[in-house]
Formats: structure tokens, C-alpha cells, sequence
């Protein structure tokens, strides 16, 4: 354990911030310092004990596979335990508790606190009430800080780095969470976007404001052929978005990448933060375009990283 | 010739002045005047010192709270308030929008947390001209547009 802790320290892992809400409290130098981090924390995979000791409480009130078993999995690795609900029916909630009272009761049983939740801001509420760390997992369509972190850290990991990258990003980009904080956090690097969405799902405005006050150059693209990028960041189209199923069916096919479409990306590395529906053709899989499996992998050595750094083993 | 002030002074109370053109009944509205029990007066459109024009309400028998000038500038940011005691001006205040803007809007965003949970909502101040402000909870930015409907609202 000495040994491990030396090692880092030795690499300026810093505690980066006690909560870990939304991508708009961080700069630059936090978000590569969280990935610089997550690749010391890739050593450590195999386990270590940096956290032994410690409870993380998983507080689910929305279903999740990835985000949830990856934090478990970051944080027995680092050798602390977990508790938690992956769905609030089972809980206090049910008979009527406030997120604030369930947040102040899970601080008397646990050292640092991982929350998803439907409704934008729960995350920041969460926060706000406890004295132990407080990190989102997911807040409604507003933020997933954690998601977007993995997703800088593969394209860091892949391409070597991220300026000087031209980022395309397809899908539901209205109501996507992950765009959304994907974009906040691009535009602290030079990067271009490209964007395509159906009609009615693109990017809101207060995203495009923000991205054009920092001078991101922002393109719209109609047709997934006019893409040129380094990077797909493709994400769900949600059939419950449409109130027509026609309209639904009629877009679905235009946004979907076959090994036939690959064609027109030429080398682009595409990434999604899953689950995927029929986005993309498990035929893509086999690739070396397609990196979700890898990016997916990715979440644990960033989530390492994020819970040592919350929790402030090195003060 | 002769100047005439074409509203009376009021003996004791609040006038607030310098109300960007045309915004007076929507101070009036954020206020709740409509159901005020006092007199209440407006001038619309009224020429200012620099040949500017102005609305101005008068409020006979009511001082403002901190949160009631919060409220008025977000609309009229240039007004300004001043109380009135025994037909005197007793002080004179510049409105100012807050860095922090504290239980008086109600956030536009219909998923946000606060519109669920026992708590006060708060806007951080992002931008004065053109005005932007960020709900601290759900994090999205409130235009002018926006900012009258989470008034209306509150």
C-alpha cells in the first residue's frame, strides 16, 4: 500500500475537487489532471488498497448497467466496500422521503456518495446536504460528468490528443445528457464540432451560446456522408422523443452506421456511451473504428481516479 | 413655462424611477400592485433628464424588500428607488442584478430538481447585457424571454 501511494503521489494525483457535479466546475488543467490520473490508475487495475476502509454508496433512482457496475467495480479495486439501491422503489422514497433526507441518512452509513437521478440538478441538491463527497452519476438531461471524463480520456488514449480534433456528434442531441456535457467540457480544448441530429433533437441553444462564446466552431451537417471527423460521438435516438412512430421509423435508418456507411468515415475513431439500440450494426463491432467496448472498459480507471481524488486519500 | 409633474407626490411610500420604457406593467405585475389596497400611480413614457424616456411607479404606503428590488432588476436594470417619507426623499437607491439570485424565480425547466424538493431556487448571474442567468441546480441558462415567464411564475 506505501508503495502504492508513493507511486502516486510521486505523479501528482491531487485531489481535484470534493464533488464531482457537472463539467462546468472544472478547467482545463482539472480535466487533465483527472486523465492523467486515470492513467496511473490503469497500473492498479489488478487491485490495491489505497481505500480500504471506506464505504461508497450507490444511489441509483434510475436503472444504469455501465455507470453502476463500473464505480462498483473502481471501487473495490481500490479496496473499499459498496452499499446502495439501483432502483428507489425498494427504498424510503417510495413512501414519500425527500432525495434531501435520503442523502442526510446514506452520510451516517457511507464515506462518499455516487448518485443518478431523474430530475436535472439532484445531483447539485445532493451535494449541497452532506458533508462527504458527492458525485454525479447522471442528473436528468443536464450532466454526466463521470461519462464524459472516460470519453476524453479514450480519445486522449487513442488519438494522443484532442486539440487540433474534429469531433462529430449524431444523434439525439436535444435530450442527451452525455452531449451535453461532452460539449461544455470540449470547449476548453481547440476542437471543431460537427453535429447531425433529426429535426426537433438538436443541440439546445444555451449549449450552442456557450460553445460559440469560447469560439468553438460548430458545424451542422444534414447527412451522415458530409461527416468529415476524427471522432463519431454517436448517441441513442429515443423512440419515446417521437410522437409519431412513423416519424420515429423514418429517421432511425438514417442515422445508423453499418459497415457500408464506414466508407465515408474513413479512419474516425466512433465512441457512444451506451446502451445502444440499433445505432450501430453489431457488424461494426469487429472494426478498428469502433471503440465503445474499450471506452466502456475505460470508465473504471477514470472512476478510480475520481473516487481516490474525492475522497482525499492524499491530503 | 411651467413644469408640471403630471402624477402628485405621494406623502409616504416608494417611487420607483427610471423604469426601462414600456416594462412598468410588468413591475406592477411582479409586484402583485394589482391587488395592492394603497394608491398606486404610473407614468409611462415619460421624458427623462436627457430627453430619454422613462416609466416611473409610485406606491403610496409600501417599502420594498431586498427580494422585491431583486425582482424589479431583472426587468428594468437602470430603475432606481427611492423612499418616500413625509414627501421627502428619505434615500435613493440604484437597482442592481445580484451574483446570486435567491427564492424569487421559479426555474423554466420543468425537470428541474427544485420544482420537486423542499428547497429555494438559485440563479447565478452569467451575463448583464444581453441578461443570461444559470439555474445553480439544473444549470440552464434563462434569457430575458425566460426570466419574465420564471417571474410571472414565482
Amino acid at each position: 500500500m506505501i508503495e502504492t501511494l508513493k507511486l502516486l503521489k510521486g505523479n501528482h494525483l491531487v485531489s481535484i475537487m470534493k464533488d464531482i457535479i457537472s463539467i462546468h466546475d472544472f478547467d482545463r488543467d482539472q480535466i487533465e489532471g483527472v486523465l492523467k490520473s486515470a492513467q496511473i490508475m490503469e497500473r492498479f487495475i489488478q487491485g490495491t488498497d489505497i481505500l480500504e476502509g471506506k464505504i461508497l454508496a450507490t444511489l441509483f433512482f434510475e436503472p444504469s448497467t455501465r455507470t453502476h457496475l463500473s464505480f462498483e467495480s473502481a471501487m473495490k479495486r481500490l479496496g473499499g466496500k459498496v452499499i446502495g439501491f439501483s432502483e428507489s422503489s425498494s427504498t424510503s422514497v417510495a413512501k414519500g422521503e425527500t432525495l434531501q433526507d435520503t442523502v442526510r441518512i446514506t452520510e451516517q452509513y457511507s464515506d462518499i456518495i455516487v448518485i443518478r437521478h431523474p430530475r436535472d440538478g439532484a445531483a447539485r441538491l445532493a451535494a449541497e446536504v452532506t458533508s462527504i463527497p458527492v458525485i454525479n452519476a447522471g442528473d436528468g438531461t443536464n450532466q454526466h460528468p463521470t461519462q464524459t471524463l472516460l470519453d476524453l480520456y479514450t480519445i486522449q488514449k487513442e488519438l494522443g490528443n484532442i486539440d487540433g480534433l474534429t469531433i462529430g456528434m449524431m444523434g439525439d442531441l436535444k435530450y442527451g445528457r452525455t452531449v451535453h456535457s461532452l460539449s461544455c467540457a470540449l470547449s476548453w480544448f481547440d476542437v471543431s464540432l460537427q453535429v447531425l441530429s433529426p429535426p426537433g433533437l438538436e443541440l439546445p441553444s444555451y449549449i450552442t451560446e456557450d460553445l460559440m462564446e469560447k469560439s468553438i466552431d460548430i458545424v451542422e451537417v444534414e447527412d451522415m456522408e458530409d461527416l468529415s471527423v476524427d471522432v463519431l460521438y454517436v448517441t441513442r435516438i429515443q423512440k419515446e422523443r417521437f410522437p409519431d412512430l412513423e416519424e420515429y421509423e423514418k429517421v432511425r435508418g438514417s442515422y445508423r452506421i453499418t459497415i457500408k456507411t464506414l466508407d465515408h468515415l474513413g479512419e474516425a475513431i466512433i465512441l457512444h456511451p451506451l446502451p445502444r439500440v440499433d445505432e450501430i450494426d453489431p457488424e461494426v463491432d469487429t472494426t478498428p473504428n469502433a471503440l465503445y467496448f474499450k471506452q466502456a472498459w475505460n470508465g473504471v480507471p477514470v472512476r478510480m481516479a475520481l473516487l481516490a481524488s474525492a475522497l482525499g486519500w492524499d491530503q | 413655462m411651467k413644469r408640471e409633474l403630471k402624477v402628485s407626490a405621494i406623502r409616504n411610500g416608494t417611487v420607483i424611477d427610471h423604469i426601462t420604457p414600456g416594462k412598468a406593467f410588468e413591475v406592477v405585475r411582479i409586484l402583485g400592485l394589482e391587488d395592492f389596497d394603497s394608491v398606486v400611480s404610473l407614468a409611462i413614457n415619460v421624458s427623462g433628464g436627457k430627453s430619454e424616456k422613462k416609466d416611473i411607479i409610485k406606491i403610496e404606503n409600501r417599502i420594498l424588500s431586498k427580494e422585491e428590488v431583486d425582482k424589479i432588476s431583472l426587468i428594468a436594470p437602470h430603475a432606481t428607488v427611492n423612499i418616500i417619507e413625509k414627501y421627502d426623499v428619505k434615500s435613493k437607491e440604484k437597482v442592481e442584478i445580484p451574483d446570486e439570485i435567491v427564492g424569487i424565480l421559479s426555474c423554466t425547466n420543468k425537470n428541474c430538481i427544485t420544482h420537486y424538493e423542499p428547497v429555494k431556487t438559485k440563479f447565478i448571474l452569467k451575463n448583464k447585457n444581453p441578461l443570461r442567468i444559470r439555474c445553480y441546480y439544473c444549470e440552464r441558462v434563462l434569457n430575458e424571454a425566460n426570466i419574465k415567464k420564471a417571474l410571472e411564475k414565482a
